[in-house]
């Protein structure tokens, strides 16, 4: 049988990755005690309310009874009753901003490098998606879900990954162009005004937040069915390939 | 995270499931070490030492960010300025410093630190109408996350430093235009010192900061900071402080009430 090693994942790539990982995650959590001074955004239709962002359970849910007690919980007291939640997003908002503007540097620049790595090692010609990557992308998703049965063409990327790894970049560049309409929108005003202004830019920045927990969630799920030589990949940079001939 | 493995070839006469099960065993070595130094990092950084109220990497990522926008304001350019149709309803937050009552007739705002005067100044309210005033309709940016487009009428800042200079550093005579050797701050009080903000002088000169007396057509109310308030467009709400009491020109950096409980001291938008 003959078998052999590919290089599937540059390690300039997998740096890139694993630090956007922690960086993403912080981001996201600073984000919240940010939001919570101002938690205007609800999922309304027909003037119905059906959510509200972000309920109790999202921002300060309790701990449940039979947590043992040397479990670090964050703990305040109501009415002289000790409550212990699994964790408190409310009252941060000086902390939720000192690390949100620390930390967005990194952001930042890691994902501007990882964009010009891209364009000049020529990697980006596996991840932008080409012509007829919209059809083959909905029969990704269909045979994922088992509806569709035929083989699809085997690259480094299927279509519906191009667009979901290139999408992601574009929104990590609307987070950037919102986050400094948010941030310095009398400074910068001119940015701000190019957004639509400060709600608008707020209401983006929210909802992109909202997108990139929706890849998180399908990523991880995806990366779960892709089986552990290909999470591997990601971190050895090698898959194990098996000669098509001895299949 | 690996380093250094180059394979001569793809196609190894080696068998690639051992060399995979080496090459995973290092890499996973480091990928928990580099996992383990991540939460490491993020521990010792949430867990250093306070610098009034903030962690103090922190504090040193916002002295940093102060560098780098103060750079980018100008004096001179303005922040956008709006019709009188969108001026939107306003919103009133914060009372810290206005708990007694204030009289007008006897309320008096001192300045410390005016060019060639050693002792204070004080200014009544009439010699502040008396002053040049200046209306704007301007956006108000809370650091809760919300605004307000509101009409200001009042005497600026600018034109009150040509009556009332802040002191250069060497004595020369005050340089308005550029404020090139102004001392490099403004601190300023409710008269009963509860309340106080810091500013750097290039915002507090800024165009369109205002020692303002009237919000949308109106004197001011007193939980909006009658008789006189900051409006400062280029900082966040809580450096518009109600009801001054001080203004000291100063070489030392002036404590500012929010920065002491975690926020950015520079707070600009």
């Amino acid at each position: 049988m003959a078998s052999y090693l590919e290089k599937k994942h540059p390690l300039t790539v997998r740096w890139f990755h694993w630090i956007n990982f922690p960086v993403l995650f912080i981001m996201i959590w600073s984000g919240i005690l940010i939001y919570w001074a101002n938690s205007v955004f609800t999922v309304t239709l027909f003037g119905h309310e059906f959510f509200k962002f972000f309920p109790d359970w999202v921002l300060s849910p309790s701990a449940p009874g039979w947590l043992p007690h040397w479990v670090p919980t964050a703990d305040s007291e109501s009415d002289g009753v000790k409550v212990r939640m699994l964790w408190d997003f409310k009252q941060r908002l000086a902390e939720g901003m000192a690390w949100h503007f620390f930390f967005a540097w990194i952001f930042a620049i890691n994902g501007l490098l990882y964009v010009l790595y891209n364009i000049f090692s020529g990697q980006w010609r596996f991840l932008v998606p080409g012509r007829g990557a919209l059809k083959e992308s909905i029969l990704v998703v269909l045979k994922d879900v088992g509806i569709y049965r035929k083989s699809l063409p085997e690259r480094k990327y299927n279509a519906a990954q191009q667009f979901a790894y290139t999408g992601v970049v574009v929104m990590g560049l609307a987070m950037l162009i919102t986050g400094v309409s948010i941030y310095k929108p009398s400074s910068q005003s001119w940015l701000t005004q190019l957004i639509g202004g400060y709600s608008v830019a707020r209401f983006v920045h929210f909802w992109t937040t909202l997108l990139f927990l929706g890849f998180f969630v399908v990523h991880i799920v995806q990366v779960i069915r892709a089986g552990w030589p290909n999470f591997r990949g990601m971190i050895t940079g090698y898959e194990i390939v098996k000669d098509r001939d001895s299949k | 995270m690996t380093k250094n493995q180059k394979p001569s070839e793809a196609q190894t006469p080696v068998d690639p499931e051992k060399r995979m099960r080496s090459m995973s065993r290092r890499s996973l070595i480091q990928a928990a070490l580099y996992a383990g130094a991540i939460g490491f990092g993020v521990f010792k950084l949430a867990n250093s030492e306070q610098a009034d109220g903030v962690p103090w990497p922190f504090r040193k990522g916002q002295e940093t960010n102060e560098v780098i926008w103060s750079k980018a304001l100008s004096a001179q350019r303005k922040v956008p300025t709006f019709s009188a149709t969108q001026v939107t309803e306003s919103r009133q937050n914060g009372d810290y410093g206005l708990s007694e009552d204030v009289d007008p007739e006897a309320w008096r705002l001192k300045i410390e630190g005016v060019h060639g005067r050693s002792e204070p100044v004080e200014v009544t309210l009439d010699q502040l109408k008396k002053m040049p005033q200046t209306e704007m309709i301007t956006e108000f940016f809370c650091i809760e996350g919300w605004s307000v487009i509101q009409r200001w009428k009042g005497v600026r800042m600018a034109d009150f430093a040509k009556v009332y200079p802040p002191m250069s550093t060497d004595k020369s005579v005050p340089d308005l235009t550029n404020g090139s050797n102004l001392v490099p701050y403004v601190g300023m009080e409710t008269p009963d010192g509860e309340y106080f903000v810091g500013l750097d002088m290039k915002s507090a000169l800024h165009d369109q900061t205002m020692l303002c007396l009237e919000m949308n057509g109106q004197p001011l109310t007193a939980d909006h900071g009658a008789p006189v308030r900051l409006v400062i467009p280029v900082k966040y709400g809580v450096k518009n402080i109600k009801r001054i009491g001080v203004i000291r020109y100063t070489a030392e950096r002036p404590k500012d009430y929010w920065a002491q409980e975690g926020y950015d001291w520079f707070a600009g938008v």
